[in-house]
């Protein structure tokens, strides 16, 4: 029962071989969609590293741990690794900013306000750079929640 | 006053960025492919030009949105509107809320779904299909999300078969996607005149 998959493979990888054959294109087109926000060509402002920590940031608070240590083990800079724990909220002001406002979206976007794209722009962030941290942190909301409910459906199968 | 719209409608409202949209007349190339602009085809919204700031993003996301709201066979197309409504209902996207509850009355040739859904939101009472359908898309959009064993079981119980709980799936988590960007990076406004 309790096979721990490598934390290296995809994630992706347990979706398709068990329930959901019928939709391999939606699940490539996923695995696409998990490149362009993880490890982009032009990552601006975010480079692919720190993506990887915010990624298993945003998995831990979806309490998907096997997904956290799959990002995790793409965090090369040690010093990057810290933003993976909830508890830590980034290593300087912008930082904070940032850090601050992916936690918001992720666990109450419905309460998140015009003001606080404002902040993140004062902070500093460009807005080419808002749209990115927003497309990665909705990518993994939609990858966490993919993820969730098809583990819902496997046990019931069982 | 505000023009900004804060209750659930089915009359779809305008969106103004909180992010300025990038510029057509100085996109990039790789903008402008993800755009899909082609001489005959120039009219594109503030929304997809806002989104056009991450062009390699844009450029995967528009067909997976397709595939997993369009392609035959599996959820019908109502019900998997049903699933993006119920995620929208708890992350209060309001104007993803409008677009695709204008298109499950379409669908479904009804309005009563979706009357109730807005004037009793997580709460809403339907028929035993539609109940089963939307409250296991209002969990799985919780955070983190909270569907269990129980849930899917549910859904099998109410008729759906594998390959329609997966469908569903896909379309609620897609619309977990789909509020973090239309809710965070602008406003619904009422519509001008």
């Amino acid at each position: 029962m309790a096979q721990r998959a490598n934390p290296e493979a995809s994630p992706w990888l347990g979706a398709v071989s068990a329930a959901a054959q019928s939709r391999g294109n939606i699940f490539e087109m996923s695995r696409q969609a998990e490149n362009a926000v993880i490890a982009p060509r032009d990552p601006g402002g975010f480079p692919s590293d720190w993506r990887h920590a915010v990624a298993a940031r945003i998995a831990t608070l979806n309490a998907l741990p096997e997904l956290a240590a799959h990002y995790l083990t793409g965090v090369t800079e040690p010093a990057l690794r810290v933003l993976a724990d909830p508890a830590e909220t980034g290593r300087d002001t912008r930082e904070r900013s940032v850090i601050t406002f992916m936690d918001r979206v992720a666990t109450q976007p419905r309460a998140v306000q015009a003001e606080e794209i404002e902040g993140l722009k004062a902070a500093g962030v460009a807005e080419a750079d808002i749209v990115r941290l927003c497309e990665l942190n909705a990518f993994m909301s939609y990858q966490c929640r993919v993820l969730a409910g098809l583990a819902a459906l496997k046990g019931a199968s069982a | 006053m505000s023009r900004v719209v804060h209750r659930f409608t089915r009359n779809v409202p305008d969106w103004q960025p909180r992010v300025t949209p990038v510029d057509l007349a100085k996109a990039s190339p790789e903008q402008l492919d993800a755009l899909k602009v082609t001489p005959s085809n120039t009219k594109v919204s503030d929304y997809v030009l806002v989104l056009a700031h991450d062009p390699e993003t844009l450029n995967v996301r528009s067909p997976l949105f397709n595939g997993i709201m369009y392609d035959p066979g599996g959820l019908s197309r109502a019900e998997r509107e049903l699933g993006a409504i119920g995620a929208s209902v708890v992350n209060r996207c309001i104007y993803c809320a409008a677009v695709h509850a204008a298109r499950h009355a379409q669908l479904s040739k009804d309005t009563a779904v979706t009357d109730e859904l807005f004037a009793n939101g997580e709460k809403a009472k339907l028929g035993p299909r539609d109940q089963a359908i939307f409250d296991y898309s209002v969990k799985l959009s919780q955070s983190p999300p909270a569907v269990t064993e129980a849930d899917t079981a549910r859904l099998r119980q109410a008729g759906l078969d594998e390959a329609e709980i997966v469908d569903l799936i896909l379309s609620t988590a897609l619309f977990g996607w789909a509020n973090r960007l239309m809710h965070i990076l602008g406003d619904p406004v009422r519509k001008d005149g």
